[in-house]
């Protein structure tokens, strides 16, 4: 019975006691504990259910390699999935439950996977559930995903929020072990910009557990006079609870900080996401104690040697009153010490080796310990908790030559060097036979932007694992007890059958045993990758920091090769699970993407604009008024503009100021007809092409003066199309004079439209704006009432427009100004959809519409608007391979239903027959389609096969169930073909 | 995630900051070009595992495009220059070189 | 092939399951093969499959430089649909998602296909009419899609957000029979049946040259010594461009990046795939119930199987904001991969500028879905120097301009 001693505890604050609930069971513990040490210092050893077998299991490490203590923590909309209790810290009030059980932690269904164990092995499922066909979808998979899974869903959004930083460092030495400090201490006596970070909340890592002498003095004076001269450095910063979660190329660590896990609710960021630029880093990591494999290893009270000592040494908990050691290694007798110290049982330590000789393993003798060597475990006894152990010869096959009763079992397998952030960007490994690890290679590090070394490796977790190494390796003096070379022993006994090795675990969360690794080997999955993946040894939420090693070596002697001849599995970001709210940070909801506003957009807003997504624009689609649905607001904008006259927020189209002795060249290279030769004061619709020919954007330019030319884009083109100019500049023309000024947030731009539009303008004054000054696709400048207006007579609308740009900053107020000069002319504002349509109704096309990356400008009847008289322009040489010159390209109609009826959206027309893949033959496609309120029925344009030469034409298209519709194949210009009303 | 120096500011910055263009030093094929040489020009692009010559924009800085002599397999950055030339200039070409002696070189 | 199924299982029970046989020999090369196979991922190994199943030609060579299915088979986000808008592309997914249906049974291997539905959001105006459009023309190309609107879409994916503030949901297109599959098992379950017919499966083998002479091919160069050929096929995708250069000639490639990552495993809450092209994430969950998560590629060629993190905060956040709950869920494990980029993103299936070698490459951000349909495709015209399927698919194309545009369909493939 694991239970709360009643004085130490070097973590511990008597003096606040903390309450919280297990599964809704009332407990309580203390500041500084984890959620792993209060539960264990309330008598809970078993916590949770292991993923397959659903076999009951407790707490194993002190840190972040635990695999099976995940607990649910928190509710409602603070809940949260597979929290790691090792790590997480005991704050007042939480709530907690544990996971993958049904009904209930003690009794649960699932386990009668664990009865079935044997039907069960690694990769049971590729071997089954394939007859009937039917069945994996509505039987075997419904069943599985049930079964599958672990903690619990989250039902709410969450309501905390996250946050993103930058820090920037010369070094940055993540790990605040007595590696870590002397590291930070070398560089930042050096002068360095340094940076020392720590997972957990205390400084000093495994040091003050284990002992020793650090230059002269105590560890833990040591430690306070390292962090006492950290702290007065200036140069140096220090964070506790911030993890280096991935060491990514370029020298970028990814940090993850916990701040307010223990104050829910408090309004602080729970998590912060430092993205850290470091010059060089430092690993100093520490190292992973191994479990070591035998039947039973994973019942409630198996645990890590070291974890055993620490919950002693830093909690003051018991995690049972009778504990049985179990080792390969002279380090595990520091626990029987730590026990022994604490006043507690220590029943026996059963050594793998023949022989033990050290110094530690002589002191526990010395203290009365009967120490069994050459033995093993055969078997754990007991099932929710440990009973006994049955002891074995390890050089046998498992025969039990005694029983020992006990509580608590403390398994050492030797220790693994942390090496994620070393591997992470290709840092290699080396095999260490002696020590029987892989350890960082520094002749083969990962390397950053200048190719040289962006890492190196201190301490544990560079191999260094005793003190005087670690200490030795930074140039300082260090004494511990001696410790004898471990031995290789990976599974107990060496001959153990199958029916011990079906029940020695190696991934205790994914139920991943010696048997599931052996069976691997034996199919002929031999490379570790494959081993993995089959048996998924080290895919659990520890991603293997306890089993990978372990696993290696049992395949490597499956294969009958040297563990190195196996190789590692690639160590991937994140060392330890981060949240994704950390990774989102601030950027969700309205702050997802950022959002572009027009000048107007307050107004738009304040009218109730529904809206449309236009990059990261949000353009009103229309404007419906109280009681209106969307399409009537449409309908009614389309109509007032048609008859009296609209607004249109106009700002968001691109504006392109090309200015320079050669910009009429430079233009006449970007658009598909002639811009050099437009005259000052008159405008020019053009189209621009890609290299491939693909029509990209197209727009209004207008002549400025000699050398400036002002290029209209899309709404969704600016950026792109700037860049476009900017490359071609700067990377092909080089010498050619041009400047170009992306100027499209620098003004507000207001179409007017509609055969009120004049008059409208003219109740502001100041401007003639007639036919005769200002005729059709013709430009001015001035004062229009109170404001400095560039004034573009262009219509994309059909009607009598007017295009006004004012300095953005006056954009609001000549929108104020028309919409109150307008009111009694009957203005309204119309929205995207409305200028959609009346586009579609003058049949003018629209990118993304009638273009869509693949369409040439001669599909769409645009041979006007490409110039025959130049050499080149950009797309030309593409315009001429054989598909685009092809006569058979679908081309540009109108098309209309013989009942009215609108076209669906993407509809095609089917042609004759079946190609040779048996998919129905096609001659066109809709492009656009909308109900015109003008005409009263439905319009659309499609690409159809020889389309402009089948004129009147009657095809089939499809429609929106099974049902085609008849469609007649005409202009597609709809309204006003002869372009009266746009030019009065 | 790279860092880079642009060669027109002098800013280093993340690769956030900047836009990737694709292979450098293409030589375009307009009207009156052949085919294959067309059909080069658009598609046939160097894809070396080693090192490689791209271009760059400092999109959310001076706006300038530049070059960078990059290794793909390593992502090593030999060197940042300016995009006003056809092919990578004598001191990068060195710098390659001594860092990758067998480097077959620019071509 | 000693077949598995439920009763074999209960039989190997008895006996500790010491009565299991290799999935797949592991032999030396032998000096020539009828045709050779570089590259055995699932694309490889599934050409060498149906030449054998399909054309009868088992001297086959499977060659892989690593370990079988560890490319990009082993670290997709293993979506499986049909839903393409251009006539090629969704005649060769159909078909591979046809396959796929039978492919447990086929191959007598779980791959666990799992036709739970697939869905592509509608999130701007633009996008929806460009789903819609691909819903026309797969009704006429024989493929099952519909397009619903958002409360459908909420019925099917209770976790998700329809009402977000900047990109509410409008609809989407549905793929009933798209779904997911586990990837590894459709490597293992095409080596094992290989393996079966007598084909060499070669792993930790590297090709180090193509011998030709007079314009044919001859065989190659390996690490494990030469092998003579009659055909080659180089399937190697993210190292294309590496072995066509050791072929002499250029593919119209770019190899980059991609990434993918996976949440801690939690209970089942979404049954459906849902793919946001707009916000550019998509997320499926996992039969062991992580959520798999990926979104866009690097702008760079990059061969370190490492891509830039701030793609990883992209993604995540397009997610997070489609399913708010997911913000408390962890991120376990991010990987890579690299993936062969072409001049129109779709793939190149191809007879080459020498005799006897074929490529088939460039599947970009979605070949796994694939898998069957190519390798199908390609021992066709391995074996008859023509199909069907991959008529439009060949490197002659980008010559005439004659794309196969994905993307035009608003979407992006993956």
């Amino acid at each position: 019975m694991s239970t709360r001693l009643s004085k130490g505890g070097r973590l511990i604050d008597r003096a606040k006691p903390l309450a919280f609930t297990f599964n809704g069971k009332p407990m309580r513990g203390f500041a500084g504990d984890t959620l792993a040490s209060a539960l264990l210092g309330g008598g809970q050893v078993m916590v949770g259910r292991s993923f397959k077998y659903h076999r009951p299991r407790g707490i194993v490490a002190s840190g972040a390699e635990e695999p099976n203590a995940l607990v649910g923590l928190g509710r409602n909309a603070r809940f949260e999935p597979d929290q790691r209790t090792t790590t997480t810290e005991l704050f007042e009030g939480a709530e907690t439950t544990s996971q993958n059980h049904w009904p209930s932690l003690e009794f649960d269904i699932g386990e009668i996977n664990n009865t079935f164990y044997k039907f069960l092995p690694a990769g049971f499922y590729y071997k089954t559930f394939m007859a009937p066909r039917a069945a994996w979808k509505h039987l075997f998979e419904p069943v599985i995903r049930k079964s599958a899974g672990l903690g619990g869903v989250p039902k709410e959004a969450d309501p905390d929020r996250y946050e993103q930083v930058y820090a920037h460092c010369d070094v940055l030495v993540v790990g605040g072990g007595v590696a870590g400090l002397a590291a930070a201490l070398k560089e930042g006596r050096a002068g360095k910009r340094v940076w020392l970070i720590e997972q957990t909340p205390n400084w000093g890592g495994r040091t003050p557990v284990d002992g020793g002498q650090i230059d002269g003095h105590d560890a833990q004076d040591w430690i306070d006079s390292a962090l006492a001269e950290l702290s007065s450095m200036e140069n140096v910063t220090m964070r506790t609870r911030l993890m280096a979660a991935g060491l990514h190329d370029h020298g970028y660590v990814i940090g993850y900080e916990n701040l307010a896990d223990t104050t829910p609710g408090d309004g602080r960021p729970r998590h912060r996401l430092w993205r850290i630029r470091a010059g060089h880093t430092i690993t100093a990591t520490g190292a992973i104690e191994r479990p070591l494999a035998f039947a039973g290893n994973d019942v409630p009270g198996v645990m890590l040697a070291s974890a055993v000592r620490d919950y002693i040494v830093n909690w003051a908990v018991s995690p049972g009153d009778r504990t049985v050691i179990v080792t390969n290694n002279d380090d595990a007798y520091r626990t029987a010490l730590a026990i022994l110290d604490a006043g507690l049982t220590v029943s026996a330590v059963i050594d793998a080796r023949e022989e033990t000789h050290g110094a530690l393993p002589q002191a526990v003798k010395a203290r009365g310990v009967r120490v069994l060597e050459g033995r093993g475990i055969a078997k754990v006894q007991g099932r929710k908790h440990v009973t006994g152990v049955e002891i074995c010869a390890q050089a046998g096959e498992g025969g039990a030559v005694e029983t020992i009763a006990c509580d608590c079992v403390a398994m050492s397998g030797g220790w693994s060097p942390v090496v994620h952030l070393w591997s992470h960007c290709g840092g290699k490994l080396t095999w260490d036979d002696d020590r029987a690890m892989f350890r960082p290679d520094a002749a083969r590090p990962p390397t950053g932007a200048d190719g040289s070394a962006m890492a190196t490796v201190v301490g544990a977790a560079n191999g260094d694992l005793t003190l005087p190494e670690t200490m030795g390796g930074l140039g300082i003096g260090a004494v511990s007890e001696d410790e004898a070379p471990l031995a290789q022993v990976w599974m107990m006994p060496a001959g153990a059958p199958d029916a011990l090795r079906f029940k020695s675990f190696l991934d205790y969360q994914n139920d991943v045993k010696v048997s599931d690794v052996q069976l691997a080997a034996r199919e002929g999955y031999e490379s570790v990758e494959h081993t993995k993946r089959y048996t998924t040894l080290g895919m659990a939420t520890d991603q293997g920091k306890l089993s990978n090693i372990n696993g290696l070596a049992v395949l490597s002697n499956a294969l009958g090769q040297p563990i190195p001849a196996t190789g590692t599995t690639t160590f991937r970001p994140p060392y330890t699970p981060i949240s994704l709210g950390a990774v989102t940070a601030e950027a969700k909801g309205e702050l997802f993407q950022p959002l572009r506003r027009t000048p107007m957009q307050s107004w738009h807003e304040a009218k109730g604009a529904h809206w449309e997504p236009v990059g990261h624009w949000r353009r009103p689609y229309c404007y419906p008024r109280s009681g209106e649905t969307h399409r009537n607001a449409v309908n009614r904008e389309i109509s007032n503009t048609r008859k009296n006259v609209g607004l249109l927020d106009a700002s968001t189209l691109g504006k392109i100021v090309v200015k320079g002795p050669d910009a009429g060249k430079f233009l006449d290279m970007l658009y598909t007809n002639m811009m050099s030769t437009l005259p000052v004061g008159k405008c020019r619709y053009g189209l621009m092409c890609n290299e491939n020919g693909f029509l990209m954007d197209d727009g209004v330019v207008a002549r400025l003066s000699e050398d400036t030319w002002l290029c209209h884009t899309t709404s969704g083109g600016a950026d792109r199309i700037h860049g476009w100019m900017e490359d071609w500049l700067q990377c092909e023309w080089w010498d050619w004079k041009v400047y170009v000024a992306n100027l499209t947030e620098q003004f507000a731009q207001i179409a007017v439209v509609g055969p009120k539009a004049r008059d409208l303008l003219e109740r502001l004054g100041g401007m003639d704006v007639s036919k005769e000054t200002l005729p059709f696709m013709q430009w001015t400048e001035g004062k229009l009432g109170t404001f400095d207006a560039r004034i573009f007579r262009i219509s994309f609308s059909g009607e009598l427009s007017y295009e006004i740009a004012v300095p953005a900053s006056q954009g609001l107020a000549l929108w104020e100004t028309l919409m109150a000069e307008g009111e009694a002319l009957g203005v309204m504002p119309y929205g995207t959809e409305a200028l959609h349509v009346m586009r579609a109704e003058k049949g003018f096309i629209m990118i993304g519409d009638e273009t869509d990356g693949t369409v040439i400008p001669q599909d769409l009847g645009l041979n006007w608007a490409i110039s025959k008289k130049k050499t080149d322009y950009l797309g030309k040489r593409a315009q001429e391979r054989s598909h685009m010159t092809d006569p058979n390209r679908w081309k540009l109609v109108g098309l209309e239903t013989l009942d009215g009826s609108v076209i669906p959206d993407g509809s095609h027309a089917p042609a004759e027959g079946f190609n040779a893949n048996g998919q129905r033959k096609t001659q066109g496609r809709v492009t656009s389609t909308y109900y015109s309120p003008t005409i009263g029925k439905g319009i659309a344009m499609g690409l159809v096969l020889n389309g402009p030469d089948r004129m009147g034409e009657e095809i089939e298209f499809t429609g929106e169930s099974d049902a085609m519709i008849k469609v007649r194949i005409v202009d597609p210009v709809f309204y006003d073909k002869d372009g009266e009303k746009q030019n009065v | 995630m790279l860092t880079l120096t642009c060669p027109c500011c002098g800013v280093t910055a993340e690769e956030t900051e900047f836009a990737p263009g694709g292979e450098a030093h293409l030589k375009r094929f307009g009207p009156g070009s052949s085919d294959d040489d067309f059909e080069g020009y658009l598609f046939a692009r160097k894809n070396p595992k080693g090192v490689h010559f791209e271009r760059w924009r400092h999109a959310y800085g001076c706006g300038k495009w530049f070059l960078a002599a990059r290794d793909t397999n390593t992502l090593e950055v030999f060197a940042t220059y300016k995009a006003q030339t056809s092919e990578p200039p004598a001191d990068v070409i060195a710098k390659i070189k001594a860092k990758r002696p067998d480097w077959e070189g620019y071509k | 092939m000693k077949r598995y199924s439920i009763f074999a299982v209960a039989r190997e029970a008895l006996r500790y399951h010491s009565g299991w046989e290799r999935a797949w020999r592991s032999p030396e090369p032998k000096k020539r093969y009828k045709v050779i196979v570089v590259g055995a991922g699932g694309h490889g190994l599934a050409t060498a499959y149906y030449l054998g199943k399909v054309h009868g030609i088992t001297d086959v060579a499977v060659i892989e430089k690593g370990w079988l299915g560890g490319g990009n088979t082993g670290r997709n986000t293993t979506i499986i649909r049909s839903n393409y808008l251009q006539d090629p592309s969704a005649a060769i997914y159909e078909k591979a998602r046809a396959l796929y249906e039978d492919l447990s049974q086929d191959l007598n291997y779980n791959v666990m296909f799992s036709p739970r539905g697939l869905l592509m959001l509608g999130q701007t105006e633009h996008e929806v009419r460009g789903y819609k459009r691909t819903v026309h023309a797969n009704r006429l190309q024989g493929i099952d899609t519909e397009w619903i609107g958002p409360q459908q879409v909420k019925d099917l994916v209770p976790i998700i957000n329809i009402e977000g503030p900047r990109y509410p949901v409008l609809g989407a297109l549905l793929q009933k029979r798209g779904g997911t599959a586990r990837h590894d098992a459709v490597a293992w379950g095409y080596a094992r049946a290989c393996s079966a017919m007598g084909m060499d499966i070669i792993q930790k083998c590297e090709v180090t040259g193509v011998r030709t002479e007079g314009g044919k091919v001859q065989g190659i160069s390996t690490s494990k010594g030469e092998i003579d050929c009659e055909q080659l096929a180089i399937v190697v995708a993210g190292h294309s461009s590496v072995m066509a250069e050791m072929a002499g000639f250029r593919l119209p490639i770019e190899s980059v990046a991609l990434q993918a990552w996976v949440s801690e495993p939690i209970k089942p809450c979404m049954d459906v795939v849902v793919m946001a092209n707009t916000v550019h994430g998509y997320m499926s969950q996992s039969d062991k119930g992580e959520m798999v998560i990926g979104g866009g590629t690097d702008g760079f060629n990059n061969y370190t199987q490492r891509g830039s993190w701030h793609h990883v905060e992209e993604t995540t956040r397009a997610l997070v904001e489609t399913f708010p709950i997911i913000s408390r869920l962890k991120m376990l494990r991010q990987w890579g991969g690299i993936v062969d980029m072409t001049g129109d993103r779709s793939p190149i299936l191809s007879k080459t500028p020498v005799e006897g070698i074929f490529v088939n490459c460039g599947w970009g951000t979605g070949g796994f879905k694939a898998i069957p349909g190519s390798g199908f495709a390609m021992a066709e015209l391995i074996a008859r120097g023509h199909s069907p399927l991959t008529d439009e698919f060949g490197l002659d194309r980008f010559k005439e301009g004659r794309f196969i545009d994905e993307s035009v369909a608003a979407g992006v493939a993956h």
